[in-house]
């Protein structure tokens, strides 16, 4: 670490105003504050110092995310295997073929995110903002394992460009980056990211795993459930055809998108964000609450026309994607309410649209991503009307007589 | 030769700098209802330039004799004339096409750069230089929904004028027609775009 430390002072200069690379300032700086940290110090006045700036703030995001990523390889191995119908391999066999699975995903998602970020840095001179650190994880964890690199490419580019970089870069966009990639990818390429086909990993990679046949399917419980007609009793199976409890759900070695099919380990990271304070617990809460509020009374009025109100409420918000946009994509702290009443007010209708969605839109099978979308659009408007109640509620303080 | 000089004016001005389209953001609804598929596209956009030509002369010619109170109806009932004319027109040569266009060609009546264009400038010019503005705006949008629907068609079902563009072998190698760009949405972004790309060498447009 000293001789990097070293390296990077001494490649400094050239940097500098008037130094020959001082074009590429922004992507030396980049890395620089990436790895150690910034040089700045204030001049003057008096200022708010905390160790903990953005791309610390965006670091443990990741660590929470490690536990989603790590069960997500060993998942995507284990329904391989399980699809293949031979026995299920060794531990590190399975986590070796999804990690050579996802392994290219990711890069794809950091490679095109991180280089129109670097691009638009160094075009307007700007430092590098630190936004796609997050959202290039998120991305391949929120997809499903068989869909292509090319078009997590051109998605990624899309969002980045016209969610982020049109409105003013990090911090700035209206919503959040990760979901609208994963959204433009469900409408433009409704084929290849829906149905019972991409959920699993199909091919030999590098001589791991046995090569399934094109037509083999694998629908997600959801997807099951989504699809049933005219039935009374519901009943999911996993790729093997064995009947899928709720615990099963919960600890998610089910067909589903890369990361968002363990509800433990979501609730692991939700743990670590809680606990160092960066996602907000009253919209986790107010999620999970809504949620289990709408399946409820979904439940109460179930009908066989939508068989998806049939679940109970615990199988709801196990299944499909809640849980994750719960915990990652409605904390986002930029597209999400920002006032504490505001907050739950968000929280709520983001359970309650999710689970709205995807019981009575038939067409849609997962409603969290859609809901998530829908509240960040109306976050500011939340915002607005909390503090406007505010205000008039301490102005008809002063009033004498009322 | 300053007459001439602002006929040219008239003419080109709507061509960029004074859009209807992308300057003034007018008649957008039109353009993300027309703009899935190159051919209605451009149907639509003639259609548009034969209504707004000769409904600014028609305007022109009576503008002195139009009461000011109700100019606004005798406005819309040349104009639905026209319209009516145009729909027929299509629906005997190019059946198919009409068809797609479905309520759209009816539509042209309420499309605001109609009512832009004649309020604004045949209400108080001569037929002439009328026939030019209306001809010079109605080009002005056939442009943009010709680009917009380029982009869609050509991206979105990988065809132009219905010919299929995209080879083969592209298909089996795994690329797949985008269908975000069949959906309205995108053709706001694809406009939004060519906003964007005009605005950047018009630095006049920009906004403060």
């Amino acid at each position: 670490m000293k001789i990097l430390k070293r390296y990077f002072d001494r490649m400094r200069p050239y940097f500098e105003e008037g130094g020959r690379l001082h074009s590429f300032r922004s992507v030396y700086d980049g890395f620089d504050t990436f790895l150690f940290t910034p040089t700045a110090t204030s001049q003057n006045g008096t200022h708010i110092h905390d160790a903990m700036d953005s791309k610390r703030l965006m670091i443990i995001v990741v660590i929470a995310l490690l536990p989603c990523l790590v069960f997500g390889m060993y998942n995507t191995g284990y329904q391989h295997w399980l699809a293949s119908g031979e026995e299920v391999g060794p531990f590190r066999t399975l986590l070796l073929y999804g990690f050579l699975a996802v392994l290219p995903k990711l890069l794809v998602s950091y490679a095109v995110g991180l280089g129109i970020e670097f691009a638009v840095a160094q075009w307007r001179g700007e430092e590098i903002q630190e936004g796609f650190l997050v959202t290039g994880i998120l991305i391949p964890l929120i997809c499903p394992i068989e869909t292509p690199l090319w078009m997590i490419a051109v998605a990624t580019a899309f969002s980045v460009i016209f969610v982020k970089e049109v409105f003013g870069g990090t911090g700035y966009n209206i919503f959040n980056v990760a979901l609208v990639t994963r959204a433009f990818l469900f409408f433009a390429y409704p084929a290849s990211m829906s149905g019972d086909k991409p959920f699993i990993a199909h091919d030999q990679i590098l001589g791991v795993g046995t090569p399934l046949p094109d037509t083999f399917t694998g629908a997600t419980p959801l997807g099951q459930v989504a699809t049933m007609s005219g039935d009374s009793a519901i009943h999911m199976v996993g790729v093997n055809g064995a009947e899928l409890s709720t615990w099963d759900l919960f600890i998610g070695l089910i067909p589903g998108s890369f990361g968002e099919t363990s509800t433990l380990c979501i609730l692991i990271g939700a743990a670590i964000l809680l606990f160092t304070g960066i996602a907000s617990w009253r919209i986790v809460l107010s999620v999970f609450a809504g949620g289990a509020v709408m399946s409820w009374i979904a439940h109460m009025t179930a009908t066989p026309a939508y068989p998806v109100s049939m679940l109970s409420v615990g199988d709801q918000l196990c299944l499909g994607g809640f849980a994750f946009a719960a915990v990652f994509m409605a904390t986002d702290p930029v597209t999400a309410a920002r006032t504490d009443t505001g907050k739950y007010i968000y929280g709520f209708l983001v359970g309650v649209i999710a689970i709205i969605i995807r019981t009575y839109n038939n067409g849609y099978p997962e409603g969290a991503m859609l809901a998530v979308l829908l509240m960040n659009a109306l976050a500011p408007l939340i915002d607005y009307c909390v503090v406007q109640c505010n205000i008039n509620r301490r102005a008809r303080r002063t009033r004498p007589n009322s | 030769m300053a007459e001439k000089n602002s006929n040219r004016k008239i003419f080109f001005n709507p061509l960029s700098k004074d859009n209807p389209v992308i300057v003034q953001i007018l008649g957008i609804c039109s353009a993300l209802a027309v703009t899935a598929k190159l051919e209605p596209a451009i149907v639509m956009g003639l259609s548009v330039i034969a209504v707004l030509a000769f409904s600014n002369v028609i305007i022109s010619l009576i503008r002195n004799t139009i009461p000011t109170n109700i100019r606004i109806i005798v406005q819309l009932v040349v104009v639905a004339g026209l319209v009516v004319i145009v729909n027929q027109l299509l629906l005997a040569y190019a059946y198919d096409v009409s068809k797609q266009l479905s309520v759209f060609i009816g539509l042209i009546i309420t499309n605001c750069i109609l009512m832009g264009r004649l309020e604004a400038f045949a209400m108080s010019n001569r037929p002439w230089p009328s026939f030019l503005d209306g001809v010079g705006n109605g080009l002005g949008y056939t442009v943009i929904l010709v680009i917009v629907a380029f982009f869609r068609e050509l991206l979105g079902s990988g065809t132009l004028f219905g010919y299929q563009i995209v080879p083969d072998w592209m298909y089996e190698h795994g690329y797949e027609n985008n269908g975000l760009m069949i959906l309205p949405p995108m053709a706001l972004i694809v406009v939004a775009c060519i906003i964007w790309i005009q605005r950047s060498y018009n630095k006049d447009l920009q906004d403060k």
